[in-house]
């Protein structure tokens, strides 16, 4: 990982160790903590759609549906098998990741908008299955009664306890990610987005890296989905639809697709923005986020990373001897 | 020209049948031919002679519609170009074709796909023989770029090079897969006279390292001067074979180059053929 | 129970027809433009809630608001091709997808909140009881959705072998390149396109309003199974669209009856992804035709 990442991850984790303690002086306390909680759960999602779409260029609209797969196996093994919560969750995420292994495989040989359209289809079933499969799911009137989480036999009680839980899960998924880019796996991933048949013929199974770059978005969007599952303690279908991918979509796009620290900033601003202030103007929500996304898409593509003025980036920048190429 | 007698070397490549149609057009009809290995073999022809269809065919970007094609013993039509590479065949594009946003070192690092192993699992949790692969990636990837003389630029963009030396990088980054089979097409394209002089004399130390080259070009002064043998393809099919000065005086060769009317005139000759029309 | 396969096949007809009209629009643009255009839905969701709007908020008779919604669903199209699909000319296959996406959130959050959450009915165009046929009943209104599909492709038809403009729009669907060289105002007729593709959705959605009602967030289901047919018929055939979509309609209306009425919606969807994954060439396309292609 080069000096760079490293000074960016050291500043994050010291902010976020901070922020209890911060908004604790500002006054208003547990509120925005709760906001941080929904922002940590949601970045985690995040991280792999940004693997997927930003570095490897393949387009998911189904993420909702894997949050949804991961929250619904929490939800479904605790509540009507009596599974420890911690057991269930990388069940989910297994499950999640083969579910996504099974469509990926066909899926992902169809390129740029049959993609988008396979992906959104597949999402819209998903669903369809959480509001149909009544008898596990509890249909549109959702399931209840999830039990939380408990760490060393202590239930996880209030928001800062939550907080660290998740935003510690982050910063491990983060520096996975990381390392993941800076290596050859991750040099893989961008060749295939950015010249695919001749990274092809220097000998990457390109086929391969795309199915299990989105195997792995499925298994952190479904780890995400089982954090939110035992957070919030209720699940309705409504929380897995199109418009949830299309959210994660817009939080990945503002921060700046190519870049893992713009999906995180875009994730936290977004949250923020979907909690704090959207919440006064119900019902404008959907054309705040279409007219968000499409000013994104159309004057700022590559996100807020992307802009030049940001100040501390003379600080962080590294001495001109690295070799890491721009990310685009 | 070379110590390597085309017919005591045992093929590297052979071609059988070989034949594509897109739609209606005839892109390559009943190929047969054997490239021995270690030799540098140029396969030359006017536009749409179907070159770079062949090359496609050989590295597996294209599926064949009839013939075989055997590679280093293997029938390889038919199989998926990243097998193809492994197997030990690369090649450079004519429209160049490199990670345009990634380092000038990591095009050559990624050109080590092939030869090196550590999967999503090992490089996420950074295992010890991951770091050991990492920095030996580095190392050899380095060495390439020295051998090709682009050493100075790793930390550049690729995409920020000029033409020149982007087409040497896409050289340096088939040959970080340790060809046996380096397939290059028209890598002298948009090169000026000294750069095309320093490229010949490239292929050549490549030759020199075990592989095999076949080189498309229309560049005739860089075909005749480093190539062991010609094939010549038109309209899709073989025309004639041999040696460069086989070639350069062979009739019909010129006939299908510069038309009728200049195939009786003596003027004919190998500068004409270097000022083709071709580009 | 004899005569419930009838009924379900009006059922199938009439939705399917919508489907087909849904993907006619996504063939005239994909044809002009190579884009999918996300936002195919919304327009028959725009349609079908301006009618209401022109109906009852402006009093005005069924023509003249049949006649304004469509206008207006075209004028919106128009302006997306103008201000936003031109602007980003350069930009690459994953951004213009967004960007469309992006397009039918903005036009979906505009009927929320134009018209909120609620569904709305529309009188169908005439009054009148339903006909019996051997037992299954077959509303007016279903008559002029297939009427109005069957003049759409008729119209088309003409228009594309017949008129000028039609011509030169499947000059540029064959070759661009060719196209602008021998003078054809190939941005005019991908703003054509545009209009052309969103004057048909909302045609569409002003017939289906009085039969299945309309409300501002049924634009992604529609636009999906219209895609559905489009792939199905094989993307740029506008006979193979018509075709595919009744299909579809049938195959639903079927699965509706007699499996499931749960997963209705799913069962189209589950076809489309067979399709793309199994046959992306479409049911009548040949794959030799389709490599040429790029998916
Ligand atoms: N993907 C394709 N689809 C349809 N036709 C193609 C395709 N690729 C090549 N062709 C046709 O096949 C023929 C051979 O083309 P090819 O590119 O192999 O020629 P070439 O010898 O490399 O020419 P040049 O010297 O210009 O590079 C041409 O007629 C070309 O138009
Ligand atoms: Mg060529």
């Amino acid at each position: 990982m080069p000096v760079t990442d490293r000074r960016i991850l050291l500043v994050l984790a010291l902010v976020l160790a901070a922020f209890p303690w911060g908004v604790r002086a500002v006054g208003a306390v547990s509120h925005y903590l709760d906001v941080m909680v929904f922002a940590g759960i949601f970045c985690i999602v995040n991280l792999g759609l940004s693997l997927l779409m930003g570095f490897a260029g393949q387009i998911s609209l189904a993420q909702a549906a894997f949050f949804g797969i991961g929250a619904y196996s929490s939800g479904i093994l605790t509540v009507q098998f009596a599974w420890n919560p911690w057991a269930a969750m990388p069940m989910g995420m297994v499950l999640a990741g083969l579910v996504a292994w099974l469509v990926g495989v066909p899926a992902l040989r169809l390129k740029g908008h049959y993609l988008a359209m396979a992906t959104l289809g597949f999402g819209v079933i998903v669903h369809i299955v959480f509001n149909e499969e009544v008898r596990w799911t509890g249909g549109p009137s959702g399931l209840v009664d999830i039990p939380g989480l408990s760490v060393a036999g202590t239930p996880l009680r209030g928001e800062i306890a939550w907080y660290y839980l998740v935003w510690g899960t982050v910063l491990v998924a983060l520096v996975f990610c990381l390392n993941l880019l800076h290596s050859r796996v991750g040099r893989a991933l961008r060749a295939i987005h950015q010249e695919e048949k001749a990274a092809e013929a220097m000998g990457i199974p390109t086929a391969r890296y795309k199915v299990q770059v989105f195997v792995l978005s499925a298994a952190l969007a479904a780890l995400g989905g089982s954090f939110y599952t035992h957070y919030v303690a209720f699940l309705n279908p409504g929380s897995f639809d199109l418009m949830w991918s299309i959210r994660f979509m817009l939080m990945v796009m503002v921060g700046g697709m190519q870049s893992l620290w713009g999906a995180v900033l875009g994730t936290v601003l977004m949250t923020f923005v979907g909690n704090e202030w959207l919440q006064v103007f119900a019902d404008y929500e959907v054309l705040v986020y279409g007219s968000i996304l499409l000013g994104m898409a159309l004057f700022l593509p590559d996100g807020l990373v992307s802009l030049k003025s940001i100040p501390v980036r003379g600080w962080l920048r590294t001495p001109r001897s690295s070799t890491e190429g721009t990310q685009r | 020209m070379t110590a390597i007698t085309p017919q005591a070397a045992e093929p590297i490549l052979e071609l059988d049948g070989l034949g594509v149609q897109f739609g209606g057009v005839v892109a390559l009809r009943d190929i047969t031919y054997q490239v021995p290995g270690g030799i540098i073999q140029s396969i030359i022809g006017p536009n749409g002679a179907g070159k770079t269809t062949l090359f496609n065919c050989i590295s597996g970007l294209l599926a064949p519609g009839t013939g075989s094609i055997r590679f280093r013993r293997q029938r390889i039509a038919g199989w998926a170009p990243h097998r193809i590479a492994a197997l030990g065949l690369s090649r450079t594009f004519q429209q160049v074709a490199l990670f345009a946003h990634m380092s000038v070192l990591e095009n050559v690092m990624v050109g080590r796909h092939p030869r090196s192993r550590s999967g999503f699992l090992a490089t996420g949790l950074r295992l010890p023989g991951m770091r050991r692969e990492e920095r030996e990636l580095r190392e050899r990837a380095r060495s390439i770029l020295d051998f090709v003389g682009l050493g100075d630029l790793a930390a550049a963009a690729a995409g920020t090079l000029p033409l020149g030396q982007q087409k040497i990088l896409e050289i340096a980054r088939a040959l970080a897969t340790e060809p046996r089979l380096l397939l290059l097409d028209e890598p002298a394209g948009g090169l000026n006279t000294r750069e095309t002089e320093q490229l010949g004399e490239l292929i050549q130390r490549i030759r020199g390292r075990d592989t095999t080259v076949i080189l498309v070009e229309h560049d005739m002064n860089l075909v005749m001067d480093i190539s062991d043998r010609i094939l010549v393809l038109y309209f899709g099919h073989p025309l004639a074979s041999g040696t460069p000065s086989a070639i350069k005086d062979n009739p019909e060769v010129i006939q299908a180059y510069l038309g009728d009317d200049w195939a009786e005139s003596s003027a004919a000759s190998y500068t004409s053929l270097d000022n083709h029309p071709g580009r | 129970m004899d005569s419930a396969w009838l009924q379900y096949v009006f059922a199938g007809l009439t939705t399917g027809s919508i489907y087909a009209l849904v993907a006619i629009g996504y063939n005239i643009i994909y044809n002009v433009t190579e884009i999918i255009n996300f936002a195919q839905g919304e327009f028959v969701m725009l349609g079908g809630l301006l009618a209401v709007f022109f109906m009852e908020g402006c009093r005005l008779p069924l023509p003249l608001a049949f006649a304004a919604a469509v206008l207006a669903v075209g004028a919106i199209g128009l302006a997306m091709e103008r201000f936003v699909i031109r602007q980003a000319r350069n930009a690459s296959v994953l951004s213009l997808i967004i960007i469309t996406i992006a397009f039918s959130i903005l036009l979906k959050g505009s009927a929320m909140f134009g018209w909120g959450k609620d569904p709305y009915r529309l009188e169908p165009f005439t009054a009148g009881g339903p006909l019996l046929f051997g037992g299954a009943a077959l509303q007016p209104q279903a008559l002029w959705v297939l009427g109005l599909t069957a003049v759409v492709v008729v119209l088309l038809s003409l228009f594309f072998r017949r008129s000028i403009y039609g011509k030169a729009m499947l000059a540029c669907a064959d070759n661009p390149n060719a196209a602008r060289m021998v003078g054809v105002p190939v941005r005019t007729m991908v703003l054509l396109s545009f209009l052309l593709s969103a004057a048909i959705g909302a045609a569409a959605g002003v017939a289906i309003t009085p039969i299945s009602l309309m409300e501002y967030d049924r634009g992604a289901l529609l636009g999906l199974k219209g895609f559905g047919a489009a792939v199905l018929g094989g993307l740029g055939q506008f006979s193979g669209a018509l075709v595919a979509g009744l299909l579809l309609g049938l195959a639903e209306a079927f699965c509706a009856g007699y499996l499931s009425s749960g997963y209705k919606d799913a069962i189209a969807l589950v076809l489309l992804l067979l399709a793309l994954f199994f046959k992306p060439e479409g049911l009548f396309g040949s794959s030799e035709a389709a490599k040429l292609k790029r998916f």
